[in-house]
């Protein structure tokens, strides 16, 4: 009885450090001895605590905070990279998303300067999110705004197809009413 | 040394206002079996509860040992609970357990004793049953009569004072009734104890009890020794005692008048 | 006549409601009494390990092959299942993802409750109601040992400490068999399928709640089995009733908390 007792507990911590290992991020989000930056951006999108940041597609550390700044009205975002990689000064951070619908992280393009990034540093350069509406909707209103003759030109130019099947596409795209 | 170990006092108690004790007396004196008996629901049982302090009475006290029993926090009820042995009803053996480690359970869990005197005393206690080699079965195992026997031994166990006895003949063959009712007395008599029988089986509680109550509708109807409980001429104990069945006792249980209550059901459906 | 016969009937009902009303209550009231009965009296259970063993090997270990069992079936049909969705929108590499998470933050924890209540918290009501029936436990109680201390508490830490290792071994059964499905059988990556994993599983925030929550689980199934069998009338009736009641209890209990905290996991 005390062996099946015995045998039953170490089943539950081997299940315990399987999930640990292999099914969480328990050994990939342990990177180690951090340096915390900032990065201020007008818009974060989707962006969340602890999501992934990326140089070169290489998970190099994670986003800690994210904060409304209420005096710029900005966000800043605080970001934890791991000490074996350092990056310089005059890095550039950008707001990603993986793939069309995916989450969102923060991918560091390293500069050209000589200083590297440091404790507490802030990286001045950064591009931000994405954010698919305000894009459809800056499309569409470049398209409306653009004179009408234009728009068929570049949409013949872009189809080479006859009228019929022009007025087919454009219905499927769904700007019909513009 | 106050010469009765167990004393009941002008005792009361009952259920939601129904009362099944209706101020009871009563004394055990030291080394003697004495019994209870009364008619089943006559609250015999619960008068072992109320011993035992399992149940708080309404009014009145009991003591044992001097100490009243309902006015004891936890501890102290425990304390006295140790100089009580119970045998239950039906035993009330551990299902989980097999006879020896039933009979092991009180000095296991009460003493600090070591595992190999309690092996002999285990083994002692179910010589003294006679069911030395039973001590491996599992209680499931065990026939009525032999699962009392163990259960007596484990009620035993620590060699108390008091040993209560809830109706310890119901449903025993002759034979096995017999075996029990010498175990009573004889250790009753080998422990020093003081036996308290429930029972309302006659000829058997008058072979060994020493002194005998009876209990009806809740108050003392009758007391005495066995033998001039036999003479009484009390209509109630000359019934119980001879087993008629009618008499003070009724065979009705009070109740309205009996064409009245056919017919005013009948008049109450119509309305 | 007929307004006062109404009216009869509507204070009846409103009686009865009150009634029962009345009594939920009080029975929540006596659950709890009894749950710090329990912790009060639990110094027993812990410096007498063996006995809570005991416990462990009848709730834990005999619970164990219905657990794995089920897992196994519940992560295949989930590999199955959440393929034939996930293919459509191309992303069939998020099956891991998927059978992970919905093990690890949902399945495991509530379902493990639910068979658990099933299994072991319908036996402990039925033994605690038998071996009160059998006037056990008042046997028990004259002998001067507590009943609470010697019964109820071990059995309350056997369950308590079994259902998060039956929750986690839950979890890991059937992310195993998901994955026996998804990777052999219908040929998604192997990296994949355990890299999309590794990348969407947090430790703290999934692993560690999906352990909060079986763990509150526990306390809730084992009282409950162990509140029905102690309070269940001393009849085979009654221990029969109170069989069924810690099931259907049991589960109620188990989805309303999984709810309660999983909502209060997901805010952060």
């Amino acid at each position: 009885m005390d062996l099946w007792v015995g045998v039953f507990v170490a089943l539950g911590v081997a299940a315990l450090l399987g999930l640990a290992m292999k099914v969480g991020n328990l050994t990939s989000s342990q990177i180690g001895p951090t340096y915390s930056v900032t990065a201020s951006f007008e818009n974060v999108g989707s962006l969340k605590p602890r999501a992934p940041v990326k140089s070169a597609g290489v998970v190099v550390g994670r986003v800690d905070s994210i904060v409304f700044d209420s005096k710029k009205y900005e966000a800043l975002v605080t970001i934890n990279i791991d000490k074996r990689y350092a990056f310089p000064k005059d890095t550039f951070a950008n707001i990603y998303t993986a793939g069309l619908l995916g989450e969102q992280y923060v991918g560091l393009e390293a500069g050209g300067e000589d200083d590297a990034l440091k404790n507490g540093d802030k990286i001045s350069q950064t591009q931000d999110a994405i954010v698919l509406e305000k894009m459809i909707s800056q499309f569409l209103f470049s398209k409306a705004s653009e004179p009408k003759p234009d728009g068929k030109e570049a949409d013949a130019a872009n189809k080479p197809t006859d009228a019929k099947s022009t007025g087919v596409k454009k219905t499927e795209l769904g700007d019909a009413p513009f | 040394m106050n010469p009765n170990i167990v004393e009941i006092d002008n005792l009361s108690f009952g259920y939601k206002g129904r009362l099944l004790h209706k101020g009871i007396n009563m004394v055990f004196p030291r080394g003697k079996v004495v019994a209870i008996m009364g008619g089943s629901g006559s609250g015999k049982t619960t008068l072992l509860r109320l011993i035992g302090g399992q149940i708080k009475p309404s009014k009145g006290e009991v003591r044992v040992d001097g100490a009243v029993v309902h006015q004891q926090d936890r501890d102290g009820i425990y304390k006295l609970r140790r100089k009580m042995g119970m045998l239950f009803q039906h035993g009330a053996l551990f299902t989980d357990l097999s006879v020896f480690d039933n009979v092991a359970f009180p000095m296991r869990e009460l003493t600090d004793l070591p595992e190999s005197m309690i092996r002999d005393l285990v083994l002692m206690k179910l010589n003294a049953v006679g069911l030395r080699g039973a001590y491996n079965f599992m209680p499931t195992e065990l026939s009525g009569g032999m699962a009392r026997r163990v259960a007596l031994a484990r009620a035993v166990a620590l060699d108390p004072n008091i040993i209560m006895y809830d109706e310890p003949f119901a449903g025993l063959d002759p034979i096995s009734m017999a075996v029990i009712c010498d175990l009573i007395r004889s250790l009753n008599d080998a422990l020093g104890a003081t036996s308290i029988i429930v029972s309302h089986d006659v000829k058997e509680t008058f072979l060994i009890a020493d002194y005998v109550y009876f209990v009806a509708s809740g108050e003392v109807a009758a007391e005495g020794t066995p033998h001039d409980l036999m003479q009484s001429t009390l209509p109630f104990v000359h019934q119980f005692v001879h087993g008629e069945k009618d008499g003070p006792v009724p065979f009705h249980y009070p109740a309205s008048n009996y064409q009245a209550e056919l017919l005013g059901h009948k008049s109450a459906k119509s309305n | 006549m007929i307004k006062s016969k109404l009216l009869n009937s509507l204070t009846r009902t409103l009686g009865g409601i009150g009634y029962r009303m009345t009594e939920r209550i009080w029975r929540l009231g006596a659950g709890a009494r009894l749950f710090f009965l329990t912790i009060f009296y639990s110094g027993e259970s812990f410096k007498r390990f063996h006995l809570t063993l005991r416990e462990i090997y009848f709730t834990g270990v005999m619970s164990l092959l219905i657990i794995v069992v089920s897992a196994f079936f519940v992560g295949m049909v989930l590999a199955l299942q959440g393929y034939n969705t996930l293919q459509k929108y191309g992303s069939s590499e998020a099956i891991g993802v998927l059978v992970a998470l919905s093990l690890v933050r949902e399945l495991g924890p509530v379902v493990t409750a639910l068979l658990f209540a099933g299994r072991a918290g319908t036996a402990i009501t039925a033994e605690i109601g038998l071996m009160k029936t059998t006037e056990q436990l008042s046997a028990m109680e004259m002998m001067a040992v507590n009943p609470i201390a010697r019964v109820i508490a071990p059995r309350f830490w056997a369950g308590v400490i079994s259902m998060p290792i039956l929750a986690t071994l839950f979890s890991m059964v059937g992310i195993l068999g998901g994955y026996i499905v998804a990777v052999p059988l219908i040929g998604v990556d192997d990296g994949a399928f355990w890299s999309q994993m590794q990348a969407n599983v947090d430790f703290r925030l999934d692993i560690v709640n999906g352990l909060i929550k079986s763990l509150v689980f526990g306390v809730a199934c084992t009282m409950i089995a162990l509140f029905e069998g102690f309070d269940a009338p001393p009849t085979a009736e009654g221990v029969s009733r109170a069989t069924t009641r810690t099931v259907v209890i049991s589960s109620l209990t188990v989805l309303a908390l999984d709810f309660v905290l999983t909502s209060f996991m997901l805010v952060i």
